[in-house]
Formats: C-alpha cells, structure tokens, sequence
C-alpha cells in the first residue's frame, strides 16, 4: 500500500498545478482539510505506471478534464423507494437545507465533524492516498450524519453533474445497533471529474449496506474511496457498480477494529472501447472471528481494461478469520484486458482465507443452448452477461437496484 | 406411424461430419417422414450423439459432405436459432446449467421465438404463464422449477423433464432426443416417456438417440436404425431393438468387419 508519494516537482502535472493555482482560497468547515490537501497535492507526484497501485491504471485522461465546479444535473430515476429519504445532492451546497429529517437519521455537530473527520480514512490507511487529497483539497462541504441507535433508515443519495468537477464527500456514524440502507447515484453527464470519499463508522451490532451505481462517460472519471471501519458484531456491504468511466478508481477499505463483524465486499465494472476502470480493495482485520465474503466481477469489451486489486490483512490477532474473496472476469473481446491480483497477507495461524480468479470468455456450450432454442445469438449473449452481472445486482439496496438495469450499465458502457 | 404418402420433414444424404480433425460421420442416410418415430441404438462412438449435435448445428462440428434438407430448405447453412425457430429440436443428453438466467424468462424468450417465425403474436409475461403451466403438466412438473436458473441445480431427471417441457412449448416438427433416458431412474423415465408419446402426432416426427431398449419399450418407434463407425449400418422394425438387446453389439462389430473385408 502506498503512503504519501514523495516525488520530484517535475513529476507533476501543468494542468493540476494550474487547477491548484486557480482553486479559491481555502474556505468554510473544510478549510483546514483543503489546505492540507492542495499542500499534499503540491507536494507529491501525480500516481503513474511507477507506482505499484497505480502499475496498470493511466490517469493522463485526468489532464484533458473540465474541472471548473459542476452544476447539478438532473437523474432520470424512478421516485424514491417508500419510506427512504432521497437527497440530491452536488457537494457544492448543503444537501440537507429545506429537508427535515426522517427519524433515526441527525446531522453531526461541528464538533463531532471536526473530530470524526478522517479518522476512518486514517484507520483504513488511505487518509494520503492521491485520490483522497484530491478530495480534501476540492470539496466544500461534508455531508455528515448518524443514525441513531436501533433506528433502520433507508437514504438514498443523488449526485448527477454538469461538466466539471463534482467533489462529494460524506461522513456517517452509525450507532449500535443501528441499520442503514444507502444507495448512492453518482453520474456524469457531460465530461469532469468526479470524487468521491466516504467515511463510514460502524458501532457494534450496527449495520450497513451500501450500494454505489456511478453511471459515467468516456470523458468522464470517477475516484472513489470508501472507507468503513467495524466494531465487533457489525454488518457491512459495500457494492460497486461501475459502468461507462473513461476511468474510474474504486478504493474500497473496511477495518474490523476488533474482528468479530462481518463484511460483505461487492464489485461489478464494465469496460467498453478504451476505458479503464480499476478497484484496488482492502480489508483488515484487527482482532479475531472476524468474516469477509468478496466477490468481485468484471466485463471487459472492445479495448477495455479491467483492474482489480484485493488486499486482505489478517495479522496475528486475527486468529479464526474466515475470508473469502473471489474474482470473476468475462473477456468478451481478444482486445479487452483484465489485470486481477488477489493480495493475501495472513499472519494468523488459525484462519480460513480463501481466495479466487477466474477470466473466461462466455460458454460456447452456454451460447448453443440458448441457440438451439431458436434465441439469437446477440440474445443469447446479453443474456449470459446479464446473470454474470447478475450476481453482483442482486445483492445491491432496493433503489440501488432499480436504478442500474443491465441495458442501462451496457448503454452507458458502449 | 407409417404412411407412405406423408411429407418428408427431414432428408439426410450421405452426411459426412467431424469433430477438430477426426471424422466422425462417414457417410448417414437417413430419411424422416411426417408422423414418424424413429430410434438411432449404437454404441458409445458410433456417431449418434455427433448426428444430433450436426443436425442442430453446434459449432465444434465440421460437416464435410453430403446434405440435409428440412422441409426442402438445406438446413445445415442455417444457424442453430434458424433452425430451432424453423421447427427443429434438440433435447440435449446434457442439458447446460445456466446460473442467473431465470428458467421462466428462458422459456419465454426461446418460445416467442419460434412463435415469430410461425407468424404467431408474441406472449406477454401473463399469457406465457398461463401456457407454461399448462405444459407443465405434459412432465408433471413443479412449478417452482419456473423460478430457479436454467437447469441449475437440477437432478438429472428434472434436467431431462425441462428438456421435454421446453419440447411442448417449441412444438418443433422434428425432434432429436439425445439419450433423454440416460441418467432416469424408472418413474422418471415414465414420465419423460409419457411426455415424448403425448407430444408425437401426425404432422412432427420424432429422432430418438438411445442405447437401450427399455426406452423403446415406452416410446414405440417405427423404425429402428443400428449406427456403427458412423454410418446406419442396418435399418428395421422395432423388433431389432429386441434383437439388439438380445445379441448385444457384437455381431454389429462382426458385420463392420465382414463390411470392411467386402470393401477391401
């Protein structure tokens, strides 16, 4: 895992230093986290083929984006799921102004940012990464909210961008016992960057299952961080749905801060003609007991690229954990590429670590039976790609869910 | 049923196929008329299964000579879901698990299919419902099978049930069955049977590709062709499949011999 990456000035780029030089003075609650980040990002290199996080991901598209502020931009989505709170929501403004909150769900205090922000990034050991400074030094505002002990909220979060540059960032606290569904639209529709970093802390017995659909364009890139950190008999899920980036980088990172919770990793991203998307995931565990099911799904067509990284830490207090990650790639074009690396550092003695990969093509004998009862075989293929995709959609939070048909992530892919 | 006079649904030619590069079919003739049941017995090897897999069209399969006419239309430059859409029917000995595609959906979309090219208005979700429950009943089968992904986790004899439930709902005029007894226990195959004998009528005709007797004890065939080396080597009534069954396959290896020494 990389730390700061301290390198010479030459290897900055013009278009983020002149970004950084036009950027308006540090201001609001995040100042102190702008200045830190616009410092970090002066002072380290932009991630490139050198870095071995960064080996197979090529950010030059990052050079040619719009980064002037976003306007927001209207989703196409059905109406809000009964009994969830919806709030879109474009980092630029507060989200929650005019809203009164659904019960179970309070904004943080001043305070309570000022305290529990990037203690979730720093526990997860991402709080220098190049995406996050990115965030820290572009984001105006934080969404910060708890849910309270033994309430069940469901929250759904709309970020649909203009061109430009969309910054979101967002800090949850959940209680004990506290539940939480969140789905979560981040879509581009016209050329920008889009950042993203979530900090989310679980209480015992507290669970979570988010679903992220970020819907983007070939001129368009996503930088995701989220990270989560777990006290004991917690429940977390994180899913993933990338589709359309010219490039996306997912960093999701859970730490069981005493093992004994249960995480729950989900990924799908498709990749058509030249885009790149790439999700390097990290999991600790720091204590015993502790579980991770991590199934992580790709489909690259055209000239595609596909990346993916799974770090899973189990040192030696992490006696009987049981993890499981697997990977599954469909190769639908001898142009596409996928580059996936299980990354195991076990220390424990007394654990189950499983791992997988898989990278195949669709099934010939699959693709005859479907021809041979007369469906063709464009069909036949969309529908073998659909319950490879499947498996991953099935699992994501009920809006979530029915905001990313499959027709929809192929139309955005293509 | 025998009638001289029915139409032709199915005309092979001296039909010569391979499989990479080993030749497999050397020379099938075969003739399949309207309201016929014909039976296909051979050994492992003999080509009978390579017979199906060429008249449906699968790709690993090269055909290097003769022909094959359904209905009069060469049916070997047709792709598989052509001819599956055109009436022809393979009812695999395998049938392929397909995890995550809805078994319902599946069968939806392959019998609109085949609708469409009978000119037949395509079948909402309801109406679907109402005809696949109703063709349930030809394999007495659950109707929670409808829910689950195709084949997935399905005993053999569910596979092969599927297999003929997705025959009922095709109403394909020439049917190749490929060793649908193997793998059926003797209720099973009963019912599987009983499906075969209800569907049969005496406009479509029936290929069945089998080792064994006790298929044809339930299902009475017309004909009863003996494959060997990739040929038909004799052509009868059903009692051959009791003389078969009685004699084994190894006066079928003395024929091919005393056949090569003629040649030779």
């Amino acid at each position: 895992m990389s730390a700061s990456l301290a390198a010479p000035a030459a290897a900055k780029g013009a278009w983020l230093e002149g970004w950084l030089a036009q950027l308006p003075a540090a201001c609001g609650e995040l100042a102190p986290v702008q200045e830190r980040g616009r410092q970090a990002l002066r002072q380290t290199a932009i991630p490139s083929a050198r870095h071995e996080d960064w080996r197979f991901t090529d950010l030059s598209l990052l050079q040619t984006l719009p980064l002037a502020p976003a306007a927001a931009a209207t989703a196409a989505l059905p109406a809000p799921e009964a009994g969830a709170f919806r709030l879109h929501w474009n980092g630029g403004s507060d989200p929650l102004a005019g809203h009164a909150l659904p019960a179970g769900l309070q904004r943080l205090s001043a305070g309570e940012i000022a305290q529990g922000l990037g203690h979730t990034l720093a526990a997860a050991g991402c709080q220098q990464h190049w995406p996050v400074e990115l965030n820290h030094a572009a984001a105006e505002h934080v969404l910060a909210l708890r849910v309270t002990s033994r309430s069940q909220v469901s929250l759904e979060l709309v970020s649909a961008a203009a061109e430009g540059l969309q910054a979101l960032r967002l800090l949850l606290l959940l209680e004990e016992k506290a539940e939480l569904d969140l789905s979560q639209l981040v879509e581009a529709q016209a050329a920008g960057l889009h950042s993203l970093v979530v900090e989310v802390h679980l209480a015992r017995g507290a669970r979570l299952s988010h679903g992220l659909v970020a819907l983007g364009q070939a001129d368009a890139a996503l930088m995701a961080n989220m990270a989560i950190e777990q006290e004991p008999e917690s429940n977390a899920q994180l899913s993933s749905i990338t589709s359309g980036w010219g490039l996306a980088r997912l960093e999701p990172r859970a730490v069981q801060v005493d093992g004994a919770a249960h995480t729950t990793l989900r990924g799908l991203q498709l990749v058509d003609g030249q885009r790149i998307a790439d999700t390097h995931s990290f999991v600790e565990f720091k204590g015993p007991e502790g579980q991770l099911d991590q199934l992580h799904k790709a489909v690259a067509a055209g000239q595609g690229r596909s990346v993916f990284n799974g770090a899973v830490r189990v040192p030696r207090a992490a006696q009987r954990t049981n993890a499981a990650q697997l990977s599954r790639s469909l190769l639908l074009s001898d142009r596409a590429r996928i580059d996936t690396k299980p990354e195991l550092e076990i220390v424990a003695d007394d654990v189950k670590c499983a791992h997988g990969a898989t990278v195949s093509s669709l099934q010939t004998d699959e693709l005859f039976y479907l021809q041979s009862r007369g469906i063709g075989a464009d069909q036949a293929a969309g529908l073998l790609q659909r319950a490879f995709c499947e498996e991953v959609l099935r699992d994501l939070p009920a809006a979530a869910r029915s905001w990313c048909s499959l027709e929809r992530l192929l139309e955005v892919a293509a | 049923m025998i009638r001289p006079d029915a139409p032709v649904l199915l005309e092979i030619r001296d039909l010569h196929a391979r499989v990479e590069d080993k030749a497999i079919l050397k020379g099938v003739n075969l003739t399949i008329r309207a309201g016929e049941i014909h039976a296909v017995m051979g050994r492992n090897g003999s080509g009978k299964s390579t017979l199906s897999k060429v008249l449906a069209g699968h790709p690993a399969y090269t055909v290097t000579g003769g022909s094959v006419t359904y209905r009069g239309e060469n049916l070997l430059e047709l792709d598989p879901e052509q001819r599956a859409r055109i009436g022809v029917f393979l009812g695999f000995q395998y049938p392929v698990e397909i995890p995550g595609v809805s078994n319902l959906e599946f069968l939806r979309v392959s019998t609109n299919a085949r609708r469409a090219e009978k000119g037949e208005e395509e079948l909402d979700t309801f109406a679907f419902e109402d005809l696949v429950r109703e063709r349930l009943k030809v394999v007495q089968m659950d109707p929670a099978f409808l829910d689950r992904s195709v084949n997935e986790g399905f005993s053999g004899g569910e596979k092969k049930r599927n297999e003929i439930l997705q025959m009922a709902l095709l109403e394909p005029l020439v049917a190749i069955l490929d060793e649908t007894d193997s793998g059926l226990d003797i209720d099973a195959l009963r019912i599987v049977a009983g499906g075969v004998n209800q569907l049969a009528n005496a406009d479509n005709a029936t290929l069945l590709i089998t080792h064994y007797q006790r298929l044809l004890d339930a299902i009475t065939p017309d004909y009863v062709h003996v494959m060997a080396a990739g040929r038909i080597l004799r052509t009868g009534g059903k009692e051959l499949a009791l003389e078969l069954e009685q004699r084994g396959y190894d006066w079928v290896d003395q024929e091919l011999a005393a056949l090569a020494a003629e040649v030779a």
